[in-house]
C-alpha cells in the first residue's frame, strides 16, 4: 500500500499501462517534456520516448480523430484534453465517430480510445477551465464514462479504461488532483468493476449519490448530519455511463430518501436521470421526492463567485432537511 | 510540375463571374500547373515526371481501366433508378468522376488502406467491395454494409472530413508497425503500406482537413490526401470554398500538392502511384487535387438546375473520361467494337446482379442494433433489450389471432 495523490496515481497507472501494452500510447498537448499542465504525464516521455508519449499539435479534433485512426490500426491511444471547456472542438469526433464506429460496422471494428479530461471547478481559474460537461457525453450511446474520486480508483480505473474494448472518457476531478490516499499498487489487478458504484458510508435515513469532485463533500455532509443524529448512506457513483442503478436502488430501498449531487448544472444533468430511474424502480420505497443538488443554469461563473455556484456541505444538508421533512 | 496544357476550367458560364475573375487574379493560371496526359481529344501527351508511370500501363491494364469506368457508370445509372423506384432511400451519383476514382483506386496496392467519403463507389469497385453490399447503407438496412478488414476499404463517412483524421491516425499506426517490425527483426515483413483519404472540394473547408494535414505533416505520416474537386458542394461552387487551387494548400503544410486532370484516368493513375510510392518510402504526405466535375446531382434529393447552367454541364461532358479513353484505345488499336460491346454486356450483367441482390437485402432485426452499441456487456443496453423482448412478446398472441382472422376471411 502506497500513499499518493490522484495526479500521481494516474501517472503511475499510465506508466503501468505503457509498460504492459506495447501498442498503447499517450497523445495530447504539452504532455511530453512538460508532463501536462497538471503534470499527470510527468516523466513518461523520458521512459517511453516520443512515439509512446506524443506531444501533438494544438488541435482537439486532430488528437481524437487521429487516435481513432490509430485504434483502427490496432493501437490503444490515451488522449489528454487539457481542460474540460476545450473538449468541444473534438466533440464532433467523439460523438459522431468514436461513439458510433463499432455500431456502424455491425461490430466488425472497435475503437478502444481513452480520453482523459480534467473537469470541474473549485480551482479559481478563468473561463472554460472549470466546466462539467459529462452529461453531454453520457447522452451519447457508444461511450463509457468514468470518474475516479480517490487515488486508488484513479490508479486502477485508468488501466481498466485502456483494457476496455469500448471508447472510455475518464473525467478527472482536477480540484482533487492533490488529494492523497492509499493505493494498493501491489495487487495483481483491480479488485472492482470500474462501472460499479461504491457504498462509501452506510446509513439508514437517506442516500446521497455523488461522483468525482463532490464525493468528499458528500462524505463531509454525511458526517455533519451524523452529529444531528441522522444516518446518511453515501454512494460514489464512479461510472456515469453506464450508471450502476442496482446499487443506488438497493440503497434507496433501505433509506427511502435520495439526494443526487454533482457540480454540473442541475437541468438536464445526470441527477435528473438518476431521479427518474429511481422513481421508476423504487417508487414505493421513496418517502420523499428525489432531490438534486447541482450547479445553476448559467455558464460557469467567474472564479470569485464559484463558491456560490458549487454544491457544498450546506447545500447538501439543506436538501437532506427537505427530504427528511416529508 | 507537369506540362503547360489547355485549361480545363469551365468557361462561358454565368456563375458568379466576378468571383471567378477575382479567383483568377489570385490564382494566376491555375490550370497551367495541372497534370494531364490524355486530353479530351484522346491523344496522349507527355510529362517529365509522370509519363514514366503511364508507360508502365499495359494494354490490358488500359482496357481494364476503361472496363472499370464503364462498369461503375452503369452501376450508377442502376442505383439512381433503384432510388427513383423507392428501393433506396437516397443515392449519391458519381457520373463524371469515374477517372478520378478508378485511376486512383487502381493505383493502390492491397496493403494500402483507403478512407472514402460517401461517393467513392468507383474506388470501392477497385477494392473488390461487392457493389450490391455497398447499397446496404442507401437502402437503409445498415449504417455500413461491408467489413473493411476484408478489403482495406473503410466504411463511408457522412460527416464531412471526419475520416481525413482517421486516415492520418491509421497512417501513424503504419509507421509504428514498421518500427515494431524492425525492432523485432521479424522475418517475412509485411510490405510497406500507405493510406488514401478521399474528400471533396466542399469538405476541404472543414477544419478536420486542416488538422489532418497539420498532423500528417508534423509526423510525416504515409498518407495521400485525394481531393476530388467536382466543382460543387451541393449548390455552392468551389470558388466559395477556396480562392486558390486546392492543391496549392499543400505547400503551406510543407508537402507536395499536385493538381491533376481528374477526367484523365491515365494521369490520375500515374500521379496517385507516384504519391503512394512517395508515402510508402517514408517521405511524408501528398495532396492530390483531381480537377473533375460532378455531372449529375449531389444526391438524388438535389436539383442542379436551380444553381447551375446546362451549358456548364455540356462543357464538362465534352471532357468525358470514358469517351477520351475510348478514342485512345481505338486510335491505338488496343480495343475494337467487339471489346466495347463486351464491356457493355458486362455492365448490363452487373446492373442486373445489383438490382436482384439489392431487392433481396433483408431488413435487419433491431436486436442487431442492440448487439453492436458496445463491444463489452452494458447493463443499460441489456435492460432495454429485455424490456423490448417482453414488450414484443406481448403482441405475439395478437399477431396469431390476426393471422387466424385473415385466414377466416374476416
Amino acid at each position: 500500500m502506497t500513499t499518493m495523490t490522484i495526479a500521481k496515481a494516474i501517472n503511475e497507472g499510465l506508466r503501468a499501462t505503457l509498460a504492459a501494452h506495447p501498442k498503447s500510447l499517450l497523445m495530447g498537448e504539452d504532455i511530453g517534456p512538460l508532463g501536462g499542465v497538471y503534470r499527470v504525464t510527468d516523466g513518461l516521455i523520458g521512459e517511453f520516448g516520443p512515439d509512446r508519449v506524443v506531444d501533438t499539435p494544438l488541435a482537439e479534433s486532430g488528437i481524437i480523430g487521429t487516435a481513432i485512426g490509430l485504434a483502427l490500426r490496432g493501437y490503444s491511444p490515451v488522449c489528454e484534453i487539457q481542460f474540460d471547456g476545450f473538449v468541444f472542438p473534438g466533440f464532433n469526433q467523439i460523438t459522431t465517430q468514436l461513439a458510433k464506429i463499432h455500431s456502424r460496422s455491425n461490430g466488425n471494428l472497435s475503437v478502444p480510445v481513452v480520453i482523459r479530461i480534467p473537469y470541474g471547478g473549485g480551482i479559481g481559474s478563468i473561463e472554460h477551465h472549470s466546466e462539467s460537461p459529462e452529461a453531454l457525453f453520457a447522452h451519447t450511446a457508444g461511450l463509457r464514462i468514468i470518474t475516479p474520486s480517490n487515488p486508488h480508483d484513479a490508479y486502477w480505473m485508468i488501466q481498466q479504461a485502456v483494457e476496455c474494448q469500448d471508447p472510455v472518457i475518464v473525467f478527472e476531478p482536477k480540484r482533487r488532483y492533490w488529494l492523497k490516499g492509499d493505493v494498493d499498487v501491489e495487487a495483481p489487478g483491480p479488485s472492482e468493476d470500474p462501472f460499479k458504484a461504491h457504498v462509501l458510508r452506510e446509513g439508514t435515513d437517506a442516500t446521497v449519490v455523488a461522483y468525482g469532485p463532490l464525493v468528499p463533500v458528500a462524505l463531509a455532509a454525511a458526517n455533519a448530519a451524523e452529529e444531528d443524529g441522522r444516518s446518511i448512506e453515501v454512494i460514489d457513483l464512479r461510472s456515469i455511463s453506464p450508471i450502476d442503478f442496482d446499487t443506488v436502488t438497493a440503497s434507496v430501498r433501505k433509506t427511502g430518501r435520495l439526494i443526487v449531487t454533482h457540480e454540473a448544472p442541475t437541468f438536464g444533468g445526470i441527477g435528473g436521470e438518476i431521479a427518474a430511474r429511481i422513481s421508476e424502480r423504487a417508487f414505493h420505497s421513496l418517502e420523499a421526492p428525489v432531490i438534486r443538488v447541482g450547479g445553476f443554469h448559467m455558464p460557469y461563473p467567474v472564479a470569485k463567485v464559484e463558491e456560490d455556484y458549487l454544491p457544498d456541505i450546506d447545500r447538501i444538508l439543506e436538501a437532506l432537511d427537505r427530504a427528511l421533512s416529508y | 510540375m507537369g506540362t503547360h496544357l489547355p485549361s480545363t476550367e469551365f468557361d462561358g458560364t454565368a456563375v458568379d463571374d466576378q468571383r471567378e475573375a477575382d479567383a483568377e487574379a489570385v490564382m494566376g493560371e491555375p490550370a497551367a500547373q495541372m497534370v494531364q496526359l490524355l486530353g479530351p481529344d484522346g491523344k496522349l501527351g507527355t510529362d517529365p515526371v509522370f509519363s514514366d508511370y503511364a508507360d508502365k500501363l499495359t494494354p490490358e491494364a488500359l482496357r481494364g481501366l476503361y472496363a472499370d469506368m464503364a462498369a461503375i457508370r452503369r452501376f450508377d445509372v442502376e442505383a439512381t433508378a433503384l432510388q427513383r423506384q423507392g428501393q433506396l432511400a437516397l443515392w449519391v451519383p458519381l457520373t463524371g468522376q469515374e477517372a478520378a476514382q478508378i485511376g486512383s483506386g487502381r493505383a493502390s496496392q492491397p496493403q494500402d488502406y483507403i478512407f472514402p467519403t460517401y461517393r467513392e463507389h468507383g474506388v470501392a469497385l477497385t477494392r473488390n467491395v461487392d457493389l450490391a453490399e455497398l447499397l446496404r447503407q442507401f437502402r437503409g438496412v445498415s449504417n455500413g454494409g461491408w467489413n473493411p478488414k476484408d478489403t482495406n476499404f473503410h466504411l463511408y463517412t457522412l460527416v464531412l472530413a471526419a475520416q481525413t483524421l482517421h486516415a492520418v491516425g491509421y497512417a501513424m499506426g503504419i509507421q509504428r508497425d514498421q518500427k515494431l517490425a524492425a525492432a523485432s527483426n521479424a522475418a517475412g515483413r509485411e510490405p510497406d503500406a500507405a493510406v488514401i483519404a478521399y474528400f471533396g472540394d466542399g469538405a476541404s473547408s472543414e477544419g478536420d482537413v486542416h488538422e489532418s494535414m497539420v498532423f500528417a505533416s508534423s509526423y510525416k505520416a504515409p498518407v495521400v490526401f485525394f481531393c476530388q474537386n467536382n466543382h460543387w458542394a451541393i449548390s455552392v461552387p468551389t470558388n466559395v470554398q477556396t480562392r486558390v487551387p486546392l492543391s496549392n494548400r499543400a505547400k503551406g503544410y510543407g508537402f507536395p500538392g499536385i493538381r491533376v486532370d481528374g477526367n484523365d484516368v491515365i494521369a490520375v493513375h500515374a500521379v496517385t502511384e507516384w504519391a503512394l510510392e512517395h508515402a510508402r518510402q517514408g517521405k511524408g504526405p501528398v495532396l492530390i487535387e483531381a480537377f473533375t466535375y460532378r455531372v449529375g446531382a449531389h444526391t438524388t434529393a438535389d436539383d442542379p438546375t436551380k444553381y447551375r447552367q446546362s451549358a456548364e454541364e455540356d462543357a464538362w461532358r465534352a471532357k468525358d473520361p470514358l469517351a477520351r479513353l475510348e478514342k485512345y484505345l481505338r486510335a491505338e488499336g488496343l480495343a475494337d467494337d467487339a471489346y466495347f460491346a463486351k464491356v457493355k454486356a458486362d455492365g448490363d450483367e452487373l446492373a442486373a446482379y445489383v438490382r436482384r441482390t439489392a431487392h433481396d437485402l433483408e431488413n435487419p432485426d433491431i436486436r442487431q442494433a442492440f448487439a453492436s452499441v458496445y463491444r463489452e456487456a452494458h447493463p443499460l443496453v441489456a435492460e432495454e433489450l429485455a424490456w423490448f423482448e417482453e414488450y414484443s412478446a406481448g403482441f405475439a398472441g395478437e399477431e396469431e389471432s390476426a393471422g387466424q382472422a385473415a385466414k377466416a376471411g374476416h
